[in-house]
């Protein structure tokens, strides 16, 4: 990549005043550090990553409203997470996460145990066990 | 407290974490330097791990491991410490900067709230400096961000104890002792020697063998999985190769920057034109990212267009593998 070819596109990266450091030629074939605000190959990639996970997320919103899971799953998409990073940040096996999805055994769950996941997805407990979709 | 530290913006960050630590000693070493010796050139691909819904694909080693390298060549000592308690590490982190020591620090990144959303997911080997504490909070240098920044107490304790895979239990590290004149010469030949023999490997998902795995597999998966999922998949490729600081085109670029100042030191004319070559290579990658995110674009569901894909991919490994070849004899 030549020094003038690093690409300057729109990007997340620009709509947040950032740069990266991209490696490029420059006139005398020598390498040099270039400052590049983005490349739209790569931002259309990362769009259709946050479209994927943007999915998930409405899909789990939908079976909170329709009665089908509890909000654990919702939160959990929500956070990008996935049951073996919940499994890590709860303590709980994926099994008993699992279980947990279920509307039945969610309304049952311990003080204790809804804190550990209010802690891991950064809310209250009220608003964890409160919510009922979007 | 603040130490007297100088940031210095790098692609990726744990080059520029070993490189804007070793500088603050004194030591003037160059990222693409780093990288090289550490033999940072790699490929992998793990497909029964899924990360985001998506087979692993790596261009570099593990996390930790350029930076270990280039410490145990060049003879340099580095503490590492890991924790249990978060008060603890804490502590430790503060007292180390009471004695004016910057401090590399292991953190995920999905909780670094300076980041933008497109960049947070639960990747744990992310690398920081620490280098002074005020009222608000810690003094941050993120090696991949133009300028320092900063995060509060909670938060940087938060993205200490980020859990999942690679988990950083706290961990911190910093140089103890330099030695007085660093053998270059040597650890670049051998991190030269390393990188070849990685990428030769005869074993199907490390190095060229792998770069040719996937190519078989990205024509398989429009049958096997769908278009939607198979688009997906050649995202996370492009992702991996172009996203995480990696100066462009699957550190390609950051190589032939190294092999360029190799020839130097060694005063070794054939790295130069090495060092050209794999720029070509590195616009090849790059190609291939324009490629696959056309394919998004158009929404064409033609097996030709993932066919094609996967030959650039088989080009690149054939070119890749020559040009390893010839990499291990010029040395």
């Amino acid at each position: 990549m030549k020094k003038e070819e690093v690409p300057q596109d729109k990007s997340s990266l620009s709509k947040n005043k950032i740069t990266e450091v991209c490696y490029a030629v420059d006139e005398n074939g020598n390498y040099t550090q270039v400052a590049s605000k983005g490349w739209e190959p790569k931002t259309i990639v990362q769009n259709e990553t946050l479209h994927v996970i943007e999915e998930r997320i409405a899909e789990a919103n939908e079976n909170v409203k329709n009665g089908i899971a509890s909000p654990i799953p919702y939160f959990m998409e929500l956070h990008k997470m996935d049951l073996t990073i919940l499994s890590d940040y709860t303590g709980y096996w994926k099994w008993r996460i699992k279980r947990h999805f279920k509307p039945k055994v969610f309304n049952k769950l311990s003080q204790k145990a809804l804190k550990k996941y209010a802690n891991a997805f950064d809310i209250s407990v009220d608003e964890l066990k409160n919510f009922s979709g979007s | 407290m603040k130490t007297d530290f100088t940031h210095h913006q790098s692609a990726h960050c744990e080059n520029g974490v070993a490189s804007n630590l070793l500088k603050h000693q004194g030591v003037s070493i160059s990222e693409p330097m780093i990288f090289g010796i550490g033999s940072g050139i790699f490929f992998v691909y793990l497909p029964f791990l899924k990360v985001n819904h998506a087979p692993v694909v790596s261009f570099r080693p593990m996390p930790g491991l350029i930076f270990k390298r280039v410490v145990k060549k060049l003879g340099i000592s580095l503490k590492r410490k890991k924790f249990r308690s978060e008060t603890k590490a804490a502590q430790a982190l503060d007292e180390n900067l009471k004695n004016n020591i910057p401090t590399g620090l292991q953190v995920g990144v999905y909780h670094l709230s300076y980041f933008p959303d497109e960049y947070r997911f639960h990747f744990n080997a992310h690398n920081i400096v620490v280098y002074g504490k005020t009222d608000e909070g810690y003094l941050v240098s993120d090696p991949v961000m133009p300028e320092p920044t900063m995060l509060t107490e909670k938060e940087l304790n938060k993205v200490r104890f980020a859990k999942g895979a690679l988990a950083p239990r706290g961990q911190m590290y910093f140089p103890t002792k330099i030695p007085k004149e660093l053998k270059l010469e040597k650890a670049i030949v051998d991190g030269i020697k390393k990188t070849c023999n990685h990428m030769l490997v005869p074993a199907p998902l490390i190095g060229v063998s792998g770069i040719k795995y996937v190519s078989k597999q990205i024509r398989k998966w429009p049958k096997k999985h769908g278009i939607k999922k198979t688009n997906h998949y050649l995202g996370q490729i492009v992702r991996m190769q172009e996203e995480i600081g990696t100066g462009g085109g699957g550190f390609r670029f950051i190589y032939a920057a190294f092999l360029q100042e190799a020839s130097e030191i060694l005063k070794n004319k054939q790295l130069k034109e090495l060092s050209g070559e794999m720029t070509t290579i590195g616009d090849k990658w790059r190609d291939f990212a324009v490629n696959a995110a056309r394919v998004y674009k158009n929404r064409s569901n033609q097996d030709d267009v993932y066919n094609s894909l996967a030959d650039e991919l088989l080009n690149l490994a054939n070119l890749e593998k020559q040009f390893f070849k010839k990499l291990k004899k010029a040395i």
